[in-house]
């Protein structure tokens, strides 16, 4: 029973509505570096952005979803945490389905406590006019029937368990560091003392050595909490320090799945090839010209 | 040794001081004396505001009538302070009434978003294109004249303005990952809208309460002028400067001259506020 997934996605479609045939505009950043156009107009003025995804996350598990820009990663996470609703297939969380029909906000504090999610910005994703321990504290008074004390005594625990100093409880985040804002953002989702922990390009916005302290963090709140991990992310250099598997995606399927070093080392698909060849290695140098 | 040891002694930071803001500074003290002058009328004035004398017509400053008399022998200082206080209920609840409508529906419009906020916006667009001072008028026409009709019409006239603003702000926050995370986090919709977004709003707020203050003084003023308002002998600035027209003529300028003058100070004072407190948001870095 204990191997039972926390987390099992099965048959996952998302569909947008698009105005016009701008659909076929959307193609950012990152799909420039692989040379081809994001074409997914299947239907006039319906926009696949997710496509019969499947995978499963079992208890301390870390699972990595990885993919070009516009592939439809951060779509599945906000469809596993109730911010956007699929267009079919089922979300089932320790076992039970997450259904859309009729959320009460019982049931949505009940799912708090299940899914917590870390987004890409640290300077949008924390109220700029909330301090710390408010954030903190916030969510503790809404998930825990607790003293003051024991409130506070908690938020310092967590404050310690993302390694920031404890008399920067009383700043707004406007006074931190992006790498500070994104441990207080850390620190926000366990609050709630969640079984799955997603972070969507968590690590992206910040620099090489700040990325490897948060993972380094990550790494180590798995080890203390049990949490399980649904890790986004377009970087494989990061996947590979962090998950245990892989789900390769691409234009909203999943195209390669499987154990982490396994899909590293050996990828079946072309894609994943492509993907692993745009990451600097370690004897990489970047060329500068006229030095 | 000691020499070497002082600079390692932590001496404590000076705190950064800020600046002060002469405009903020200046013009919240002619607004603060304003209020002060609307409370405290009574201790105030040197004169009754109503007792009129008629061999003292029209006259100009002197010991017994710092500021002169009107066309009644009324002690035009008295009737100037005991008129702050109609003249700034009128606009005060006005924006109390505008910025409470416009603020619920505009964050109500911003999250649920679909058939509210199209219906919200589309009657908003309708109200907008009427002129408020027509809109007062009609009111005066239907309900009589006095406080009561033109503040309720302005009111509705003012809503869509502060309304739109604020909807566009609101949306903005709710559409920040802040919000998410709260939603995620379980928070109700209720706490989120209003201890998140609507905190977030309050700055622009607060900003646009006190410029559309200005404006709903003198759209009240002009009611008063044309007689719809509030009704001589009342004090009030608006029906001074109408009262007092008759007796330019006959080269005694000082009751219109000295109403509009407080009008102008009034409005002034809340239109630099406004802007000052406006820009000085944008200069701060939203984070
Ligand atoms: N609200 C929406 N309306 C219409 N289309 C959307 C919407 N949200 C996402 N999409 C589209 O769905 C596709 C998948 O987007 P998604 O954000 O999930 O990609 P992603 O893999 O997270 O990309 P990135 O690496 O850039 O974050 C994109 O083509 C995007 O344009
Ligand atoms: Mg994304």
């Amino acid at each position: 029973m204990t191997d039972e997934p926390v987390l099992e996605v099965r048959e996952l479609r998302k569909e947008y509505r698009v105005r016009t045939s701008r659909a076929e505009a959307v193609p950012a950043a990152g799909s420039a570096l692989l040379g081809h156009a994001v074409t997914r107009r299947e239907r006039a003025g319906v926009l696949v952005a997710v496509d019969d995804v499947s995978f499963s996350v079992s208890p301390g598990q870390s699972l990595a979803v990885v993919g070009e820009s516009g592939s439809g990663k951060t779509t599945v996470a906000r469809m596993v945490v109730g911010l956007e609703r699929p267009t079919s297939g089922t979300i089932m969380v320790s076992g039970r389905e997450r259904s859309w029909r009729h959320v009460s906000s019982r049931e949505r504090r009940r799912r708090a406590r299940e899914v917590q999610i870390v987004f890409q910005d640290p300077y949008s994703s924390l109220d700029p006019r909330m301090s710390v321990r408010a954030s903190l504290d916030e969510s503790l008074r809404l998930h825990f029937d607790w003293t003051r004390e024991r409130r506070d005594e908690r938020v310092a625990e967590l404050l310690d368990q993302v390694g920031l100093d404890r008399r920067q409880a009383n700043s707004l985040p406007k006074a931190l560091s992006g790498g500070q804002r994104q441990r207080v953002a850390i620190a926000r989702a366990l609050a709630s003392e969640p079984r799955v922990l997603i972070c969507d390009e968590a690590v992206a916005s910040l620099d090489v050595s700040i990325q490897a302290q948060i993972l380094n963090l990550l790494s180590d709140i798995r080890d203390a909490t049990g949490v399980s991990y649904l890790f986004i992310s377009h970087d494989l250099a990061v996947v590979r320090q962090v998950s245990d598997a892989v789900l390769v995606m691409r234009r909203g399927r999943v195209i390669e799945a499987g154990p982490t070093a396994s899909v590293l080392s050996e990828p079946s698909d072309a894609y994943t090839k492509q993907l692993l060849a745009a990451i600097p290695r370690p004897g990489w140098k970047p060329t500068l010209s006229g030095s | 040794m000691a020499t070497l040891e002082a600079p390692l002694v932590a001496t404590p930071a000076p705190r950064p001081r800020r600046r002060p803001d002469w405009v903020v500074l200046s013009t919240g003290t002619v607004i603060a004396l304003l209020v002060l002058m609307a409370v405290f009328a009574p201790l105030l004035a040197p004169d009754n505001p109503d007792y009129a004398n008629i061999l003292a017509t029209n006259q100009g400053p002197s010991a017994a009538h710092l500021l002169g008399t009107d066309s009644f022998g009324r002690d035009l200082l008295s009737r100037l302070i005991y008129g702050v206080r109609l003249s700034l209920l009128g606009p005060a609840l006005i924006i109390l009434i505008a910025t409470l409508v416009g603020t619920v529906l505009a964050i109500l419009s911003a999250w649920y978003g679909g058939w509210f906020d199209r219906v919200v916006s589309r009657v908003a667009d309708i109200l907008f294109a009427f002129p408020g001072l027509i809109f007062a008028m009609l009111a005066v026409a239907m309900f009589g004249p006095g406080l009561v009709a033109p503040v309720v019409a302005l009111s509705i006239s003012y809503t869509p303005y502060l309304m739109r603003v604020i909807r566009a702000e609101a949306l903005r926050q709710r559409n920040l990952p802040y919000v998410a995370a709260c939603y995620v986090g379980g928070l109700s919709v209720r706490t989120i809208c209003t201890r998140h977004i609507l905190r977030n709003v309050m700055p622009l707020l607060v900003v646009q309460a006190a410029l559309s203050f200005g404006y709903a003084l003198v759209d009240l003023a002009a009611v008063s002028y044309l007689g719809l308002g509030v009704q001589p002998p009342t004090p009030e600035w608006g029906v001074m400067v109408s009262t007092g027209q008759s007796a330019i003529l006959a080269g005694h300028p000082q009751e219109s001259l000295l109403a509009g003058l407080m009008i102008v100070i009034t409005v002034v004072a809340f239109n630099l506020l406004g802007d000052r407190l406006a820009s000085r948001q944008k200069g701060t870095v939203r984070a």
